[in-house]
C-alpha cells in the first residue's frame, strides 16, 4: 500500500513534468496542438472560444504545480504510512540492466524522508502558480521550469525508493542533473551560469564520491543490490574508506565545510520555489543517503567516524552562520544559513555516530532521533523563509536587505509568516527549532557515561560551539527580520511594495508556517512515531520519551530533564493576555501616535537607519580572522597636483576564505595538469599517426 | 498544593524584584555618599508610569506593542522555573535550565525587534549591541550551566539544586569556575557596569537603554519590570545553585519561611557586591566587551574541563 502510494508519487511528479512539457503558452508542443486542432475541427471558432489563452494559460501554469501538489500529498501519505506501520516493503521492477533489475523498497528511515519532502513540496506547488506568472512572458519557457522541476521531484523520490545502489546512483544523477538545468534557468546573468557550472561541478564530484562509496562495499559483497551491501564483511580500513568517501559525496551535496561554496551560489539562483525545494529538501536527501549508507549499510561504526562527523558539523554549523550574518543578499543569507542547519544535524549525527560505537545505543538512538527532528524541522522552517524571500523577490523585485525596510506595514500577512519562520529558525521556545537543539544539548550532556576523557572533553565542547551557533543564528534572523520589515523602508520600491494577491502564495507559507508551531508545540507524537525507524536502525527505542505523559518531553528520564512546550505556549499567552488585561483593559489609556523621540535629535530620514552591514559590523570585527574582506576606497581628484576630491567611491566585500583556501588553489591545479596534458596534443597529423601505431603495436603485444 | 505553591513563589518573584533594585540603588547611594531614595522608589517609578499615557512612534508597528507583553511573559515564565524559596517544584518540568537560556533568549528577540522597529539610529545601534554581546554571554551561560548539569546528571534546577544540598559542602574546582563565569554572564546579561551602564542615557555608550528608548508609560513599566526580575533571577540562581543551603525542601510553615529568610539574606549580599562592583569598576568601551565575555566563556570551559579530568567519578 505505501510502496504504491509513493509510486503513484513518483508518477504524478514525472507527469507534472510531462504536462509542463506539453502545455504552456509558448511550450514546446502547444503551438503545433493548436495548429492540429484548428486544422481537424474546422471550426477554429469553437476551440478558441472553449480554450481562450488567458484561460488556457492559467490552466497550464496551474497543472504541472496541481500534479506536484499531488505527488506531495500521496508522499506525505506514503510515508506516513511507512513510517507509522513500521514494516518494509519491496519490490522488483523489470527495469534496469539485464542482470540488476530496479529493487525498490519503502522502509521507515525512507518513509520518514518522504515527509520532510512532501510537505515543502505541497508548500511549494501552492505557492508557485502565483510565482511563476513574471516568467509568463519573460524569455525563458515555462515548460522548461516545470519539466526539470518535475524531473528534479521524481529524481529525490527515487533517491529515497532505491533499494540497489545502481537505481540510487541514476536517481541521484537525476535529482542533480535536473536541478542543474533549474540553477541555470535564468542563465542571461553570468553569475547563474557561473554558479550552475559550479553546482554542476561539485554534485559529479560528489556522486564519483558516493560511486566509490558503493563500489567498495559491492567489491566485498558481490552484489548491488541493498541487501547484498549489508552483508559486505569489511575489515575496519576498508569500511574507514568507504564512510570517507559517503562522507566526502553526500557532505559535498548537503553543504558541509569547506565543501559548502557552491551551495550559497547556486541556491540563490534557481526561481525561489526551487529553493526552498533545493534547501529545504534536496540537502536532507543528502543527509538521508548519508544515514543510509552509515547506520544501515555499513556493518559497524567506529568512534573515530564520530569524532570527524562531529568536528566538520560543528565547523560547518560556526562558519555557517558567521558567514550568513555578512551577507546582504536575502537569499544568499538563507542559502549560508542552510550550511549552518546541515552543520548542526551532522553535529548530531556525530553524537549518535559516537555514542552507538561506544556501546551507548540508547544514547545513540537520542541522537539520531535529534538528527532527524532537525531535518524536518529545518526543511520547514527553511523553506518558509525561503518562500518569503521569494515573495518579497515577486512583489519588489528586490533581493539586497539594504534596500527594504519597512515591509511590515506593506505586507503584513507575509510578515507574520516570516516572524514564525525567524523564531523558528532561531531556535526560541516554543517553536520548532528549540525542541531539536534541546534534544540536540540533552543529547551532548550525556556525555558522562562515555569511557574515554578525550571523548568526554571533547562532546561539551562541541556543544558549546552549538550554543554559540544558535545565539549567532538569533542575531543573523534578527538581523534579517529587523531590517527587512521594520523600520523605514530603504528605497522607494520597497515603499511602494503591496501585498500578495495570490491566495496560494500565502497559502504556502501559511501552511509551512502551521507546522512549525505544530511540531514545536506538540513534538511528542512526532517522536513516538519514530519508533520504528530507530528500531530498525539502531535495535532501540526511546523508553522514557514520554514518561509523562503527551506533553512532556523527556528524553533520557523525568529526573534528567522535561520540557513541555504546550505547557510553556499556554503560560506565555496566559501571563502575556493577563498583563494586556490588567494594563490596558482596565486603566483604558489609548496609546497616541508621535514622532520617535530619538534622544531629541529629530529629522528621522531611512537613511539614519542602521542597516544589515552595520548591524553586523561587531559580529564581524570580533570574528575578524574568519572572514576574507576586502575594503577598496577609490578617490576621484581633480584639480593641480591633484588636491580636490571631486567623488569616493567606496567598496566592502566579504569573502568566504574557502575559495582561497581550497577552490582558487585546486582550479589551479587542474588547469595545470591540463596543460601539462595537453602538451601530448601537437596538432600535427603525423603525431597522432604515430601515436595510433604504438597503441596498436602495444595492443598487439599484450593480445598475443 | 505543590502548583499553588509554585504560582505563589512566582508572584513574590515579581512582587519583590523591584524591591532589590530598590536595595542595590540604596547601597550603591551610600557608597558613593550620596542621599539614597527610599527603599520603594522603584515601586513608585513603576506606579508613576503605569498611570501616564503611551506614546507609539510612527514607523512602529505592532512588534512595538506586542513585544513588552512578551518580554515580561517570558521573564515571568522563566522565574516559575527557578526555585526560590522551596525545591521540589511542579514548574520545574516544565522547563528546564536549557529553556530557561530559551526564555530570556525569546524575550531579548523582541526587546530587540521592537528596538529595530521604531527605525531610529539609536534603536539599531542598541539592537546590533545587545544581540553581540548576548551572541557571546549566551554560549558562557550554556556552558557554565553544562558544568554544573554534568556533575548533577541532570538539567532540571529542582533536581539539580537537590544534588549539590545532598553532596553536602565539597570543593568543586568546577563549581568555583563555572560560579565566576555565571558571575561575569550576569552582569553582562543584565546590563550592569562594566558592560552597560542602566543608568545612564548618554548616547553613544548605551546598549539596553538604546533598545527601549522610544517606549513610555505601561508598556516601560513593564519592560523595567521585567529587567529587575531578570537581575533577581540571576541572582537567585547563583545564589541556589553554587549555595543552596537552607532552601526549603518540604512545604510546611517552618521550611518556607526559613527558605524565605534564607533567600532575602543571600540575594541581600550579592546586591551589596554587585553595588561594591559597580562603584570600583568603570564601565568599558563596547570592543572591550568580547574580552571579558571570552574570559566567562574560558572559565566556564575551565570548570567544565576540570569537572571532567578532577571529579568525573567512574
Amino acid at each position: 500500500m505505501s510502496l504504491f502510494l509513493a509510486g503513484i508519487s513518483v508518477l504524478a511528479a514525472l507527469l507534472s513534468a510531462l504536462a509542463a512539457l506539453v502545455s504552456g503558452p509558448n511550450g514546446l508542443l502547444w503551438h503545433g496542438m493548436l495548429r492540429w486542432v484548428g486544422q481537424a475541427t474546422f471550426r477554429p471558432a469553437r476551440t478558441n472560444e472553449r480554450l481562450t489563452p488567458g484561460r488556457f494559460s492559467r490552466l497550464a501554469r496551474t497543472m504541472p504545480f496541481v500534479l506536484l501538489g499531488a505527488s506531495g500529498g500521496f508522499a506525505v501519505t506514503a510515508g506516513l504510512i511507512a513510517l507509522l506501520g513500521g514494516a518494509t516493503r519491496t519490490v522488483t521492477l523489470p527495469f534496469g540492466l539485464p542482470w540488476l533489475n530496479w529493487h525498490l523498497a519503502l522502509d521507515p528511515l525512507a518513509g520518514f524522508f518522504f515527509c520532510v519532502l512532501g510537505i515543502p513540496l505541497i508548500a511549494a506547488s501552492l505557492f508557485g502558480p502565483g510565482y511563476v506568472r513574471e516568467f509568463e512572458h519573460g524569455k525563458h519557457k515555462l515548460s522548461v521550469l516545470g519539466l526539470f522541476t518535475g524531473l528534479f521531484v521524481a529524481g529525490m523520490e527515487l533517491v529515497l525508493l532505491a533499494n540497489d545502489a545502481f537505481l540510487f546512483m541514476i536517481a541521484w544523477e537525476l535529482m542533480s542533473v535536473a536541478s542543474y538545468f533549474l540553477v541555470a534557468y535564468q542563465h542571461e546573468h553570468a553569475t547563474h551560469r557561473r554558479a550552475a557550472f559550479l553546482y554542476l561541478l561539485m554534485a559529479e564530484i560528489g556522486a564519483i564520491a558516493i560511486i566509490l562509496a558503493f563500489g567498495v562495499l559491492a567489491g566485498f559483497s558481490g552484489g548491488l543490490t541493498f541487501e547484498a551491501l549489508r552483508s559486505a564483511a569489511l575489515n575496519p580500513l576498508w569500511a574507514s574508506i568507504a564512510f570517507a568517501l559517503a562522507l566526502a559525496g553526500f557532505g559535498m551535496k548537503a553543504g558541509l565545510v569547506p565543501l559548502h561554496t557552491w551551495l550559497p551560489e547556486a541556491h540563490p539562483a534557481a526561481p525561489s520555489h526551487v529553493s526552498a525545494l533545493m534547501s529545504g529538501v534536496m540537502l536532507k536527501i543528502a543527509i538521508y543517503g548519508f544515514i543510509r549508507f552509515t547506520f544501515d549499510l555499513l556493518p559497524s561504526l567506529l568512534w573515530q567516524w564520530g569524532v570527524l562527523v562531529l568536528l566538520i558539523g560543528s565547523a560547518s554549523a560556526v562558519l555557517g552562520i558567521l558567514y550568513a550574518l555578512q551577507q546582504q543578499n536575502l537569499k544568499r543569507l538563507l542559502a549560508y544559513s542552510s550550511v549552518e542547519n546541515v552543520g548542526i544535524i551532522f553535529t548530531a549525527l556525530g553524537l549518535a555516530l559516537i555514542f552507538q560505537s561506544s556501546g551507548q545505543s540508547l544514547l545513540g538512538t537520542l541522537g539520531l532521533v535529534a538528527a532527524l527532528l532537525h531535518s524536518l524541522n529545518h526543511a520547514l522552517f527553511k523553506s518558509l523563509l525561503f518562500l518569503g524571500a521569494g515573495a518579497i523577490l515577486h512583489q519588489t523585485h528586490e533581493q539586497s536587505l539594504e534596500n527594504m525596510g519597512g515591509l511590515i506595514h506593506r505586507m503584513p500577512k507575509l510578515a507574520a509568516l516570516f516572524l514564525i519562520g525567524t523564531l523558528s529558525i532561531s531556535a526560541l521556545p516554543p517553536f520548532n527549532g528549540f525542541v531539536s537543539e534541546w534534544l540536540i544539548f540533552q543529547t551532548a550532556l550525556q556525555a558522562g557515561s562515555i569511557q574515554s576523557g578525550i571523548l568526554r572533553s571533547l562532546i561539551p565542547t562541541a556543544s558549546a560551539v552549538l550554543a554559540l551557533t544558535s545565539a549567532l543564528a538569533a542575531t543573523c534572523f534578527v538581523k534579517v527580520y529587523g531590517v527587512a520589515f521594520l523600520g523605514l523602508p530603504r528605497s522607494r520600491h520597497i515603499a511602494r511594495a503591496r501585498e500578495i494577491r495570490h491566495p496560494g502564495m500565502l497559502a504556502g507559507p501559511a501552511l509551512l508556517a502551521a507546522c512549525c508551531v505544530l511540531f514545536g508545540v506538540l513534538p511528542m507524537p512526532l517522536i513516538n512515531a519514530l519508533g520504528a525507524l530507530t528500531q530498525s536502525l539502531t535495535g532501540f527505542v526511546l523508553p522514557n520519551i514520554s514518561a509523562l505523559g503527551w506533553l512532556w518531553l523527556t528524553p533520557v528520564s523525568p529526573e534528567v530533564a522535561a520540557y513541555s512546550p504546550a505547557l510553556v505556549l499556554l503560560g506565555t499567552v496566559a501571563v502575556g493576555w493577563l498583563c494586556y488585561y490588567l494594563l490596558y483593559r482596565r486603566t483604558g489609556l489609548e496609546p497616541r501616535r508621535a514622532e520617535p523621540w530619538d534622544c531629541g535629535f529629530g529629522g528621522l530620514t531611512p537613511r539614519t537607519q542602521y542597516t544589515s552591514g552595520s548591524f553586523s559590523m561587531p559580529i564581524r570585527r570580533i570574528f575578524e580572522p574568519v572572514f576574507d574582506t576586502r575594503e577598496t576606497v577609490e578617490e576621484q581628484t581633480e584639480g593641480p597636483a591633484s588636491t580636490r576630491v571631486t567623488g569616493l567611491r567606496y567598496q566592502f566585500q566579504v569573502l568566504d576564505r574557502a575559495w582561497a583556501v581550497l577552490y582558487e588553489p585546486s582550479g589551479r591545479a587542474v588547469t595545470r595538469l591540463a596543460r601539462w596534458v595537453g602538451r601530448v596534443q601537437t596538432g600535427n597529423i603525423r603525431t597522432y599517426l604515430g601515436y595510433a601505431f604504438f597503441t596498436l603495436i602495444i595492443l598487439l603485444w599484450v593480445v598475443s | 498544593m505543590a502548583w499553588l505553591m509554585a504560582i505563589l513563589q512566582t508572584l513574590l518573584f515579581i512582587a519583590l524584584a523591584p524591591l532589590l533594585s530598590g536595595w542595590i540603588k540604596r547601597v550603591k547611594c551610600r557608597l558613593q555618599n550620596r542621599k539614597a531614595p527610599s527603599l520603594f522608589q522603584p515601586y513608585r517609578d513603576l506606579r508613576k508610569l503605569y498611570r501616564k499615557q503611551p506614546i507609539v512612534p510612527h514607523p512602529a508597528s505592532w512588534i512595538f506593542r506586542a513585544a513588552p507583553y512578551i518580554v515580561f511573559a517570558s521573564t515571568v515564565l522563566a522565574a516559575a522555573t527557578v526555585p526560590l524559596a522551596a525545591i521540589h517544584l511542579p514548574t520545574a518540568r516544565i522547563a528546564d535550565v536549557i529553556v530557561l537560556v530559551g526564555f530570556f533568549a525569546l524575550g531579548r528577540m523582541f526587546l530587540v525587534l521592537a528596538g529595530m522597529d521604531v527605525g531610529t539610529a539609536f534603536g539599531g545601534m542598541g539592537s546590533s549591541r545587545e544581540m553581540t554581546i548576548s551572541s557571546l554571554a549566551e554560549p558562557a551561560m550554556l556552558m557554565a550551566v553544562f558544568t554544573l548539569a554534568m556533575s548533577a546528571h541532570t538539567t532540571n534546577l529542582s533536581q539539580a539544586v537537590n544534588f549539590v544540598l545532598d553532596t553536602g559542602l565539597v570543593l568543586r574546582p568546577s563549581f568555583v569556575f563555572a560560579l565566576g563565569g555565571l558571575m561575569l554572564v550576569a552582569i553582562a546579561e543584565t546590563g550592569r557596569i562594566p558592560v552597560d551602564n542602566p543608568a545612564t542615557h548618554l548616547e553613544l555608550t548605551m546598549i539596553h537603554e538604546a533598545m527601549i528608548l522610544e517606549y513610555s508609560g505601561r508598556w516601560l513599566a513593564l519592560i523595567e519590570w521585567a529587567s529587575q526580575i531578570k537581575l533577581m533571577l540571576y541572582g537567585v540562581l547563583i545564589a541556589n545553585i553554587f549555595f543552596p543551603w537552607g532552601i526549603a525542601q518540604t512545604f510546611t510553615v517552618n521550611a518556607l519561611a526559613l527558605g524565605l529568610g534564607v533567600i532575602t539574606l543571600k540575594l541581600a549580599v550579592l546586591a551589596v557586591m554587585l553595588a561594591v562592583s559597580e562603584v570600583l569598576f568603570a564601565k568599558m568601551r563596547i570592543f572591550r566587551v568580547q574580552e571579558y565575555l571570552s574570559f566567562a566563556y574560558l572559565l566556564s570551559v575551565l570548570g567544565m574541563l576540570s569537572h571532567i579530568i578532577l571529579e568525573a567519578a567512574r
